[in-house]
């Protein structure tokens, strides 16, 4: 065991010289462990270790490890955004599997401290999750195993609705909805300023400060300020979901960059250095499984895609255009040539900078790529799916729309106070795509577990505005809605 | 330039992922137990033939979210190449497999919605029959035959020499020389020597047997069937649980009663009338000739739409009277669907049988198997009428 110990002391620490001699990249340093798989198949689930427990994160894991054991999956990777980053090798891997695993993770690495969209990440997560788990297992003492596992039950199922570019917590905002005071308050003298001009209030209408007085995207942070009657345990508890999502989501919104990067940096550093022959039919062997089209077509493999994109910026800016591509250039630009030449390099490390899987699909994802990966929509027909459309540009679209706010619908808070009952009004943003309403309708008992007053969802069913409600009793589904 | 480094710690006491696995167990486990009354007469349970693990859909246990509408089923994907418009990638499986009992839930969409856990049918059975019991349970003279039986379940250091495991011993040695840098078999010592011990068991012997009856006239359709066939479905598998051996005996009746497979029974329908007091008659030779009560616990049991000869209700009840001196219990189920009315034998039951053995149930939906075993198998509740 301390020889295989050796061998990859070793390994790791000719790769990483070799990454630092002829390679960009910038990572966080890196800490190894090797694990046995049923710790690695945990850390997955978990997404870190030492978080929070919950059955969720038991059934996540019992998954990964059946995966496991049928031999259906394997990880070969894994590495924790942290600083230094914590890297997992897991036990009776081969050494060309863990010399894979190793440059694959520098390219993670350096994505994680170079990506602008993981600047804010919480770069102690292990640390934090590990301290928070702590607390809610007190809560756990305190108010019961069951009382804490509802409340995240509830919590859990609204975890993605957070705005990651609302970073601060704001100060509690005051959460008693008010009339304007006109006996007393010069403080309101504004907001009078800011409503001339606007429909007078119809004479002995109370006036009301609208809550939000933005539809407000973050949920969990609505729920936090305003919900009216959560206790202050169940507060903190809402803050660490939402603390833990903003750490995960960057990591969700890059997938497929993150990977693409990671592949394409394993293959260049394994293929530039000295492997023996054996060692190098095996990474060819491994490589080839990592970056191939889902096995079952419905799918894409996020490696794959990822790393042919940026093997093709690096292509194009370095100037290796095809006669086909410099002409479809021209034609689209008066004339124009293609201006880039010699900076591909560059450009792939302002793309890794700069974007997120959206923009990068959407800048980067061309007819030729898309030709190229063979991809396609799908859709069920009857009992088949069957291929719909190969058109490049409603492929491409389709793929960013699916990926827009992380896959989730794009919901808001319109309204804390709504009928003036202190019912919360939700909007969804609709974008042409309908919602599951069982689905739906069963998540809203969950908001109204938090908000402990009636729910309604507005969105738009068949093209009619509708609304959702769960009042506590029962479900009601309204045509024609007007909020 | 910043440093890598590796580590490895002992992870053997990490149980993080184990402990929040098995509280997921038990939410399956809870979840199951709210739907046990749907899951009970469920066609591919009832029908599983042998089956020891079956596929129960729990609905509570799905992570629901909003999410967009999945129905029309389009995404991305990807293929080996040259995929063209019209291909085919996928099948799906044909929904409502295995269902088939026509309703769907409402507000369910077809498919997805359920988390389908797999459980063993004897979990299962464990779980319907958690707090019940066996009424009436007697002490049967077979049921004090001990078997007893021999079997070599450790290794020790210590033992009688009669029995030495050679084999064992022999490693034991070569191991012990092969640390002093010998690897031989030489100069046995105390410390080497391996022993097998043994267990004496005692198995209780006990025994059951199930008459099952059923009506099997004209007036007894699919339904009525598939009834009784789950009802027995649970309660063999419930006896077994409780004796070693467990039998059915299958008589079927219209106005004349025969002993009949099981096969038969769950499947062939007759026309005519009805004359019930037929089976309780066979029943009760069968009994006499095969099942004596001392060694037996009895459980006769008769499903019925209760459209009995007028005439023969009072040999009936004669007959069940003669029947509960023998049995441990005997059931009752008058099955009644639809706007049917109710067939004349359990008001006459009711009326004339006042026995802390006798339990009468009526079942009108496939939901009332569950609350009707209960019933039958409740711990000593008083029956009502």
């Amino acid at each position: 065991m301390s020889n295989e110990l050796d061998q990859l002391r070793a390994a790791i620490e000719e790769i990483w010289e070799f990454s630092a001699a002829n390679t960009p990249l910038d990572p966080f340093p890196i800490h190894f462990e090797i694990v046995p798989p049923g710790v690695m198949y945990e850390i997955g689930a978990y997404g870190v270790p030492g978080r929070f427990s919950h059955w969720t994160h038991g059934k996540a894991f019992h998954q990964m490890k059946t995966m496991y054991d049928y031999g259906l999956s394997k990880i070969y990777e894994l590495i924790i955004n942290t600083n230094p980053a914590q890297a997992f090798l897991m036990e009776g891997n081969n050494l060309t599997q863990n010399k894979l695993v190793i440059a694959h993770v520098i390219g993670h690495s350096d994505f994680f401290k170079n990506n602008a969209y993981f600047h804010h990440t919480d770069r102690q997560m292990a640390e934090t999750a590990g301290v928070t788990a702590e607390r809610i297992r007190a809560y756990e003492r305190e108010h019961g195993e069951k009382v804490v596992e509802e409340f995240l039950d509830a919590v859990l199922a609204i975890q993605e609705h957070i705005d990651p570019n609302l970073r601060v917590i704001r100060k509690p905002r005051d959460p008693q909805p008010q009339g304007p005071r006109r006996s007393r308050g010069t403080e309101f003298d504004d907001l009078w300023e800011l409503r001339k001009g606007e429909e007078p209030e119809a004479p002995g209408a109370p006036m009301r400060r609208k809550i939000p007085e933005e539809p407000e995207k973050d949920l969990l942070l609505f729920l936090l300020e305003y919900a009216p009657d959560l206790q202050d345990w169940q507060r903190d508890v809402l803050n660490i979901v939402r603390n833990e999502m903003l750490y995960f989501l960057p990591q969700m919104q890059t997938k497929i960059m993150n990977e693409g990067w990671a592949s394409y940096w394993h293959s260049r550093i394994l293929r530039e250095m000295d492997l023996t022959p054996d060692e190098h039919v095996e990474f060819t062997r491994l490589h080839s499984g990592v970056l191939s089209p889902s096995p079952r077509g419905m799918s894409i493999n996020p490696y794959y895609v990822g790393f042919k994109i940026f093997e093709d910026i690096e292509r194009r800016w370095n100037g290796d255009l095809t006669e086909k591509e410099r002409r479809e250039y021209r034609e689209r630009n008066h004339g124009a040539e293609w201006p880039h030449k010699g900076k591909g390099r560059e450009k792939m490390l302002e793309v890794r900078e700069l974007e997120n899987d959206v923009s990068f699909l959407r800048n980067y994802l061309t007819s030729h790529l898309i030709e190229d990966l063979d991809m396609y929509i799908y859709r069920r027909e009857g009992d088949e799916w069957v291929v719909v459309e190969k058109d490049w540009r409603k492929i491409r679209d389709m793929i960013v729309e699916s990926m827009t706010n992380f896959g989730y619908p794009y919901l808001v808070v319109e309204d804390g106070d709504y009928r003036r009952a202190r019912e919360l009004y939700l909007k969804h943003c609709f974008d042409g795509r309908e919602l599951d309403q069982n689905y739906a309708l069963k998540t809203l008992r969950y908001v109204h577990q938090l908000w402990g007053r009636p729910v309604h969802l507005e969105t738009i069913v068949d093209e009619e505005p509708t609304v959702w409600t769960y009042d506590g009793e029962k479900e009601v589904v309204e045509a024609h809605a007007a909020a | 330039m910043a440093v890598a480094s590796i580590s490895q710690a002992d992870w053997s006491l990490h149980r993080k992922g184990h402990i929040d696995q098995k509280r997921h167990q038990e939410k399956i486990k809870e979840a199951i137990k709210e739907n046990l009354h749907e899951i009970v007469s469920r066609e591919d349970i009832i029908l599983s033939d042998g089956k020891k693990v079956v596929k129960v859909p729990i609905r509570s246990l799905e992570q629901y979210k909003f999410r967009f509408d999945q129905n029309k089923g389009e995404g991305v994907g990807q293929g080996q190449g040259g995929t063209k418009v019209g291909d085919v990638i996928g099948r799906a499986p044909s929904e409502g497999q295995g269902q088939g009992q026509g309703q769907g839930q409402a507000g369910d969409q077809p498919g997805g919605d359920y988390y389908e856990a797999e459980v063993n049918i004897e979990e299962l059975a464990a779980l319907i029959f958690e707090d019940l019991g066996l009424p009436n349970l007697e002490e049967k003279r077979n049921q004090q035959l001990e078997a007893e039986s021999v079997t070599f379940k450790d290794i020790r250091r210590t033992g009688i020499m009669s029995n030495l495991d050679k084999r064992r011993t022999i490693k034991e040695n070569i191991k012990r020389n092969a640390k002093l840098g010998a690897a031989r078999f030489q100069n046995v010592r105390n410390e080497d020597l391996r022993f097998k011990t043994w267990d004496p068991e005692i198995r209780h012997e006990s025994n059951a047997v199930v008459i099952a009856m059923m009506d099997v006239s004209g007036s007894m359709g699919e339904f009525e069937k598939y009834i009784a066939r789950s009802f027995y479905f649970w309660m063999v598998r419930f006896l077994r649980t409780k004796y070693n051996n467990v039998e059915i005996v299958f008589i079927s009746h219209h106005t004349e009663a025969k002993i009949v497979s099981e096969e038969e029974f769950f499947t062939k329908g007759e026309s005519g009338g009805t004359r019930v007091s037929s089976a309780y008659q066979l029943a009760y030779e069968v009994i006499q000739q095969k099942y004596a009560p001392s060694d037996w616990n009895i459980y006769p049991f008769h499903f019925s739409d209760g459209d009995n000869m007028f005439s023969d209700n009072r040999l009936c009840v004669e007959l069940v009277k003669q029947l509960l001196e023998v049995c441990n219990l005997f059931g009752y189920g008058q099955i009644k669907q639809g706007w049917y009315p109710a067939g004349t034998l359990m008001s006459v039951y009711s009326q004339e049988i006042d026995h802390d053995k006798f339990v009468a149930v009526t079942i009108e939906d496939k939901e009332d198997v569950y609350p009707a075993l209960r019933k039958f198998f409740a711990i000593r509740q008083p029956v009502e009428a």
